[in-house]
């Protein structure tokens, strides 16, 4: 393996979050940053209002009017941030596409999915109306819906939430993208259709080694598909690990709150809900954002904020708590 | 795969919502016979004075202020000159529908494309051209269309362009509302993530969007804009004799009432139809294209 191949190809550098409101600024996002690797799956996973879905309209220059984005995302060592919006549509849609999470309202009614999907091909490759529309019957093809040939003509009302994504995934990967940003593909889609929509990103990762962005907040999806997960909570990350470490040795608080919440067939123990709402982002605490939640809390969790650092010297995992794994192993062995 | 494609297969398959409003339209009576009726008085304007043997502006000596009669094709009588009401009543609707339709296309145009800037580029850009539009929405429109006909004369496009000059402030308004609550779907942050430039997002895909609204909107505006045009000139200051409209023959017929009622009661009846239908036609459009339905 040469450096080019594991160079990066995204790199996420401090980046932090903030909007303007009549309330005073909020701080979505602080100071997350990652890197991703040529054909590697992250995973974001975090409640509703973690700053997940922000972060990555951060990276891709779709923030509200009202926010502003600080630090760095590269691309190949370019920051994207700042670019000059022609510069930066060369590169949306091309080498960073997105996946939303419903595909019944992230594709326009009045235009057909031909008219859609050609219009990729001609604002980034150049090609005329016709060939762009042999191409996108192709990529309606590699996501499998039937009959692409004729389908392709249908407004997107015609089709059905689980081939809408489909559509929204072929469109997304026309331009064999490096970066695909799936913003949780699969929330609004019945339990079979997330199961089949997760086994098309994993054959489509691996047929053109697409580096995937996952977020989500579905755990179960995140075994499925990711090699590492981030988890993120009140805007801040805090714990960074492979999928496997995530699930068999969470080490953060938060982590192991969110794996006790979720059910599971090979344990028989009660579901575990984590008591309290995710943090007002408009007042975060000065500490720790999960301090006010976390049942292994100490006065210094809430006076200051915990830095994200690796659980050992030569662990890969990062996470960002004051109180050592040992602690939390021993409360709760006690608790038991 | 061939590289060669059937031409067979270009053909659209799919169900557009065009297609589907246009059979929930068929399928209102009273809007298709207004459609039926409408085209009917507009192929009577167009073609009729051509069919028919009297000119619009030839005086017929014997017979003036004659009511409707058979004789020489006089059908609705003549004027108190002699002229033939008849043509002079389609060659009126030629000229009040074409107001009404060049008018409309204009005030359409120029809305739809500052309505959907302003309401895309919001802020700043929003504020000043929306305030533009309620500065115009300040000047009586009726003292402009004086001002501009002494001041460039009496012509029919002159008084188009009066009309428009106002008449697009409220399709701009509407245009932005809608722009508003389309510019936060996700499809348009969709179109942005896919690297669309912001020109094309607004024309091609918040555009089509709103074309529901336009067309309902512009059924309405057509008659206002008849309407406006019949005012115009029933104070005089729209078409030039000989030269008439539908305005103008039922203000010439209103100074006659009493004496010859058919002066203005064939221009009134043209007129008040082709306003009915338009406003029958108005609100099937409006039914078919009812977002709620989607």
């Amino acid at each position: 393996m040469n450096d080019a191949k594991n160079a990066p190809v995204l790199e996420v550098k401090d980046l932090s979050v903030q909007f303007r409101t009549n309330d005073g600024p909020v701080y979505a996002v602080n100071h997350v940053g990652f890197e991703l690797g040529r054909g590697q799956t992250l995973g974001i996973v975090g409640e509703s209002g973690s700053g997940k879905s922000q972060t990555m309209l951060a990276m891709m220059g779709l923030l509200a009017r009202n926010g502003t984005a600080t630090g760095q995302v590269l691309h190949h060592g370019r920051n994207l941030l700042g670019l000059p919006a022609a510069e930066l549509n060369a590169v949306r849609g091309d080498r960073i596409a997105m996946i939303f999470q419903d595909p019944m309202t992230s594709l326009n009614p009045y235009l057909s999915v031909e008219r859609q999907m050609s219009e990729v091909l001609e604002l980034h490759r150049g090609l005329s109306r016709r060939e762009a529309r042999v191409r996108a019957i192709q990529a309606l093809d590699a996501v499998k819906i039937p009959d692409a040939k004729r389908r392709i003509d249908f407004y997107p009302h015609e089709f059905s939430g689980g081939m809408r994504q489909r559509v929204m995934i072929a469109m997304a990967l026309l331009c064999e993208p490096e970066v695909l940003i799936a913003d949780e593909p699969t929330t609004a889609l019945d339990a079979t259709v997330q199961a089949q929509i997760t086994q098309l990103l994993r054959e489509l990762q691996r047929d053109h080694g697409t580096a995937i962005v996952m977020i989500t907040h579905d755990l179960g999806v995140v075994a499925g598909l990711c090699d590492d997960v981030m988890v993120m909570y009140g805007g801040r990350v805090m714990e960074h690990a492979s999928a496997e470490d995530i699930f068999h040795r969470p080490s953060h608080p938060y982590t192991r709150g969110l794996l006790a919440a979720l059910p599971r067939m090979d344990a028989s123990g009660p579901l575990v809900s984590i008591p309290g709402n995710p943090p007002n982002m408009n007042a975060l605490p000065p500490g720790c954002p999960f301090s006010a939640r976390c049942r292994y809390v100490e006065e210094r969790c809430v006076a200051t904020v915990p830095l994200l650092q690796h659980l050992a010297p030569t662990s890969p995992t990062l996470r960002a708590c004051h109180r050592p794994v040992a602690d939390l192993d021993a409360m709760e062995a006690a608790d038991v | 795969m061939s590289a060669a494609i059937n031409p067979a297969e270009i053909a659209p398959a799919g169900r557009s919502p065009w297609r589907d409003a246009r059979r929930r339209f068929l399928r209102n009576r009273a809007a298709v016979a207004s459609v039926v009726v409408l085209a009917l008085i507009t192929l009577a304007c167009v073609f009729g004075p051509m069919l028919l043997p009297n000119a619009f502006d030839s005086v017929d000596w014997n017979l003036m202020s004659a009511p409707p009669t058979r004789a020489g094709w006089h059908l609705f009588g003549t004027d108190d000159l002699g002229r033939d009401l008849l043509v002079r009543t389609l060659i009126g609707g030629r000229i009040s529908l074409l107001v009404g339709v060049l008018a409309t296309l204009v005030s359409v145009t120029i809305g739809v494309v500052w309505g959907a800037v302003a309401g895309f580029a919001g802020g700043r850009v929003d504020g000043v051209m929306m305030r533009i539009v309620d500065m115009a929405y300040a000047v009586p429109y009726l003292l402009i269309a004086i001002l501009v006909v002494t001041v460039f004369g009496r012509d029919i496009l002159l008084v188009v362009a009066a009309i428009a000059s106002f008449s697009w402030l409220d399709m701009a308004r509407v245009v932005r509302g809608q722009t508003l609550s389309i510019k936060s779907r996700e499809f348009v942050e969709a179109a942005r993530a896919i690297g669309v430039p912001t020109w094309r997002i607004i024309f091609q895909h918040v555009v089509p969007n709103l074309m529901g609204v336009v067309v309902i909107y512009s059924s309405i505006l057509v008659p206002g804009v008849i309407l406006t045009e019949s005012v115009l000139s029933f104070l005089g200051l729209g078409v030039q004799e000989p030269m008439t409209s539908w305005g103008v023959l039922i203000h010439d017929g209103a100074a006659v009432m009493a004496a010859t009622p058919w002066m203005i009661l064939f221009p009134a009846a043209a007129l008040s139809i082709t306003l009915y239908c338009a406003n029958f036609i108005g609100d099937g459009l409006r039914d078919a294209l009812d977002p709620k339905e989607r």
